[in-house]
Parts: structure tokens; C-alpha cells; sequence
């Protein structure tokens, strides 16, 4: 709750969470579906784009902790808080696993809040056009409980590990950011009709980030211990 | 009284660097320890091995009888001992209640519970009025105090506190002093790291003097006694050679005549000795003005101790 505190009083954390979905929740369908052009394209090839862009949904899982997190213990090491903070009972991976939380629960909802607008505009929309609901389909149900939180989740290790090597906020989050680029490329395939992953394909991807989370959880869980932060964290 | 904290031949090795070296110590109950010595000195680290924050390379600690090394014991000892670091490091973005709070949960304490100590120790730092002040608005004197009551939340039994003082302005150190003061009378155990000797000087019942081993134990009358020995300064009208004569009978060698006519000698026993030696004085035809103790102060002993690494301790 402490997090969700100090989070409140960061305008530009509360702009990521609420302005980032957003945008992207409106902007992507209405770019497809309101230009007067796109009325020609046929329901065959709409009902496919609007189920692809659902991709950006896990980009979205990846990029919001790498702000949050960044900021949780970057935050706390400029303002030198860690050092009370790790005279208390808690154990390391009690304080690992709240910091975490605190990184996962409001990028994983405001994804989810951006995926449901997404869905409701698409299925508003493009109901009518396609003769019926796109959204959900298995492929976005995949991304959303799987793809997505794993996506998450590995951003918020990498945010940890990146956040207790540097110093500065901005480049924590410019480091942490890179997480995307691989799924960006998924994203940017499907939109260029080379890849048109579908719920098998998410599930494969989703398999591979599992493994790159339990992989990644060693570094994470060496790096947050007390002696590691409170004598070689810089 | 048994001992609060208890340490033998505890060591910190940083790779080649050796931080703390085998230091021995032992901190009754209720007692008021401070610790000084120069920075890098290894104080921080070795409060930080005491409070399970690192570990130990070798040698022993014990908090209350809960070992620092033992993984089972960590987190108990976490719990009794309350802790001000160096860096008060509040969050800066919370009220000073919020602050409390978060600290309070963290520690566990019961709603009831914790709601009362906030305000019990935010009344006794005259903070309560600011409570819903942002902690960032606070000045450094505001800070520190609300970094204390963090630190006594949970009813510690053992309270570090890691330069208490440093940074303040005279009132806001002497309101930190005197809260230390009504800690040290609720026998607390307080192991105070302190630069400042006259503060030291004030509220420590013994002083440790660190400087990467421990180079000295006592308090402070212990430690000037250990080094100066005790000495008479005889002030008089005149001070000739027979009066300096008559004094070295008595079995005095070591006598220094000060200026101003001055007789500084050194003696075990003040109370029982300055009779006989004013009594040879007078009978050696010296005019006695008055009779005094000389006393180095405590940052003689410090820096006697530091330069020459405790060899005369």
C-alpha cells in the first residue's frame, strides 16, 4: 500500500498507467476502423488486424513495470530508504516479492483495463462490419491470462536487476524498455502480415518467456539480497 | 543485568579489505555505549553485522542471547532492535504518519498498538501537530526526529542509533540528546555511533574507540585515567626548587613545573595524597594559592587513542 501511496503523488507514473492504455486502447482500433478507407477492406481481413493488434497488449505488460519498478528502487535508493527498510523483520524474499507485487499488480491491471477498452471499442466498431463479436477470441484469451503476466513478470526481474546496477531513474527505465524489443517484433510481424501468431503461437511464446522468467528469478533472487544491496548496490 | 549485546573477535572482510577486525565487546542492559572513531573506522559495518544487515566473516555476536549468525536468529533480532541509520531516509513523497505506519506494519505491530506509539512518540518529538505534513517539506532536525520514532516504533529493547546528531542545529541536537536521555531512563540498551565526544562525553556510560579493531574500552573517567593517570596541579605564590625538592621527596618522580607557578604531579589517589603533598609545600616555606585536578577532556584521550592506535590504552 505504501508503493500504491508514494505511485499516487508521481504524476508521471499515474500518466504511464492511465495515459499509455489509453491511447493505445482508442488510437489502434479508431486508426482502423474510422478512416473513411478503411471501409473498404473487406471483413476477412479486418476481423484478423484487429485480432493481431491484441500483440500490443503484452508489449504494454513489459513496458509499464519497467517505469514502475525503475522508479520503486531507484526511488529508494536516491532518497536512501532501503537501508530502514531492510532493518526490518521481513525476510529477503518477502521484501523481493512486495516490491515486486508493487510493480506487477499496477502494470498488469492497467493492461488489462487497456485490453477490456480495446475490446469493447473493437467489438462496438467493427461488430456490425464483420457480423460478429471479434473480441475475445482464444488467441486474445491466451495473451491476456498467459503471454502478457509472463511478459510482466520478466520485465519486472530485469527492471530489479537493472534498477540495482544504475543510479539515475531515466536510464533505469531507457535500460529496463529494452524488454520490448523482442516482443515488439512479434507485434511488428502480425502487423506486416509475415506472422499472424495465433493461440498456439502465443502459447509457444508464452512457454518461452516461463522459461526466460525461472531463468532470469536466479539473478533476481541473488541480487536482492541485504548485504548485496546495502554494500555493492552503487 | 546480563548482556544486551555481546561480541568476540568479530571480523568483516570486504574482499583484501579488511572493515572490522576482530572486535570483542560487551553491552550490559540499560546501558548507554557509545562508539566512536574515525570515518571509515568501521562503526556502520559493525553496527550493520549487529543488526543482521550483513554478515559476519568470523568471531561471534549475540543480540538478547539471538546470535547474529545464526540464519533462525536473524530475523529476531531484527525485530528487538530498533535502528536510526546513518541516512534518515524517510519517503520523502509520504506524511510523517504514513511513514510511521508503513514502519509499524513492516514491524508488525497491531493497529491499536501502532496508532498509539505514533502518537506517543510524535507528542514527545513535538511532531504530532505535522504529522500529516509530507516528510519531503520537513526540515533535516524534522526528519531526524521522525527517523527516531521509526526506529522506537516497536518497542525495542536495543536501539542503535548511527550519528544521531550529525547535520543538526544546536536546539535540534540538544532535543535528540535529551529524547536519548528518556530512552537511557526507560533502560533501554543504546549503542550510540557518534563523531561527537562532547555528546558522548554527556550521555555514554562507556565509550568503545574504534579504528577498525576496537583499540579501547572504559568509561569515560576509565579512559583518561588510562592514559593520563590522575594529576594534582599545585597553584602557588612562588615556585622554587626546594618546594619542587620537597614534593620529589615524598617519592614523586614524576612532577612538571608548569608556568604561572604551577606544580603538576602526578598522583594515583587525589583525596588520599594532596594533604601530604600540601603539607610538604608548606613546610618547605611555599605559599599554597589553591589545589586543583587537572582533566584532560575527552578529545585529548580520543585523538591520544586514534593517532597512536590504542598502543597506550
Amino acid at each position: 500500500m505504501k508503493e500504491f501511496a508514494v505511485y499516487r503523488r508521481k504524476k508521471y507514473i499515474i500518466y504511464s498507467l492511465v495515459a499509455v492504455p489509453l491511447l493505445l486502447s482508442l488510437i489502434l482500433p479508431l486508426s482502423i476502423l474510422l478512416p473513411t478507407s478503411s471501409k473498404d477492406i473487406s471483413a476477412s481481413v479486418l476481423a484478423p488486424l484487429l485480432e493481431n493488434e491484441v500483440t500490443i497488449f503484452i508489449i504494454l505488460a513489459a513496458l509499464l513495470p519497467a517505469i514502475i519498478a525503475s522508479y520503486s528502487l531507484i526511488g529508494e535508493k536516491i532518497e536512501k530508504s532501503l537501508e530502514p527498510l531492510l532493518a526490518t523483520p521481513a525476510t529477503d524474499g518477502e521484501l523481493l516479492l512486495g516490491k515486486s507485487l508493487a510493480a506487477f499488480i499496477p502494470s498488469i491491471g492497467a493492461t488489462y483495463a487497456g485490453a477490456i477498452l480495446y475490446i469493447a471499442v473493437v467489438d462496438s466498431l467493427a461488430t456490425g462490419r464483420i457480423g460478429y463479436i471479434p473480441l475475445p477470441d482464444w488467441n486474445t484469451a491466451v495473451i491476456l491470462l498467459t503471454t502478457a503476466p509472463l511478459a510482466c513478470i520478466f520485465s519486472v526481474e530485469f527492471s530489479v536487476i537493472i534498477s540495482s546496477r544504475v543510479n539515475d531513474i531515466r536510464a533505469a527505465q531507457q535500460l529496463g524498455s529494452l524488454v520490448i524489443l523482442p516482443l515488439l517484433a512479434i507485434f511488428l510481424l502480425g502487423e506486416t502480415n509475415v506472422l499472424a501468431p495465433n493461440s498456439y503461437d502465443m502459447l509457444i511464446v508464452s512457454g518461452i518467456l516461463l522459461v526466460a522468467d525461472v531463468m532470469l528469478s536466479f539473478v533476481f533472487r541473488a541480487t536482492f539480497q541485504r548485504e548485496e544491496i546495502l554494500t555493492k548496490w552503487k | 543485568m546480563g548482556a544486551a549485546i555481546e561480541a568476540q573477535g568479530l571480523t568483516k572482510r570486504f574482499g583484501e579489505v579488511t572493515a572490522v577486525q576482530d572486535v570483542t565487546l560487551r553491552v550490559e542492559e540499560g546501558e548507554v555505549f557509545g562508539f566512536l572513531g574515525p570515518n571509515g573506522a568501521g562503526k556502520t559495518t559493525t553496527v550493520r553485522m549487529l543488526c543482521c544487515l550483513i554478515s559476519k566473516t568470523s568471531g561471534n555476536a549475540s543480540i538478547e542471547g539471538y546470535e547474529i549468525g545464526k540464519k533462525e536468529d536473524q530475523v529476531k533480532v531484527r525485530e528487538i532492535v530498533g535502528i536510526l541509520p546513518e541516512n534518515v531516509g524517510l519517503y520523502e513523497e509520504l506524511t510523517a504518519y504514513r511513514n510511521l505506519d508503513f514502519y509499524g506494519r513492516m514491524f508488525g505491530c497491531p493497529d491499536r498498538q501502532r496508532q498509539e506509539a505514533i502518537e506517543r512518540l510524535l507528542k514527545m518529538l513535538d511532531l504530532w501537530d505535522k504529522r500529516d505534513r509530507i516528510a519531503g517539506t520537513f526540515s533535516k532536525g524534522m526528519k531526524q526526529k521522525v527517523a527516531i520514532a521509526r526506529a522506537l516504533l516497536h518497542d525495542p529493547r536495543v536501539v542503535f542509533l548511527d550519528e544521531p546528531t550529525a547535520n543538526l542545529d544546536p536546539e535540534s541536537a540538544k532535543t535528540t540528546r535529551d529524547f536519548i536521555l528518556e530512552l537511557k531512563k526507560e533502560k533501554r540498551t543504546i549503542f550510540l555511533n557518534t563523531h561527537n565526544l562532547d555528546e558522548a562525553q554527556r550521555i555514554c556510560d562507556r565509550i568503545g574507540v574504534l579504528k577498525t579493531s576496537l583499540i579501547a574500552v572504559g568509561s569515560p573517567d576509565e579512559l583518561r585515567a588510562s592514559l593520563w593517570g590522575r594529576k594534582t596541579v599545585v597553584h602557588l605564590v612562588t615556585l622554587g626548587r626546594t618546594i619542587t625538592a620537597a614534593v620529589r621527596d615524598l617519592g614523586y618522580s614524576q612532577i612538571e613545573e608548569a608556568g604561572m607557578n604551577k606544580l603538576i604531579i602526578d598522583v594515583k589517589d587525589p583525596d588520599a595524597e594532596n594533604p601530604a603533598i600540601v603539607g610538604a609545600i608548606v613546610r618547605a616555606g611555599g605559599e599554597v594559592r589553591f589545589v586543583t585536578e587537572l582533566r584532560p577532556t575527552l578529545e585529548d584521550v580520543y585523538l591520544r587513542l586514534v593517532k597512536s592506535g590504542g598502543a597506550q590504552a
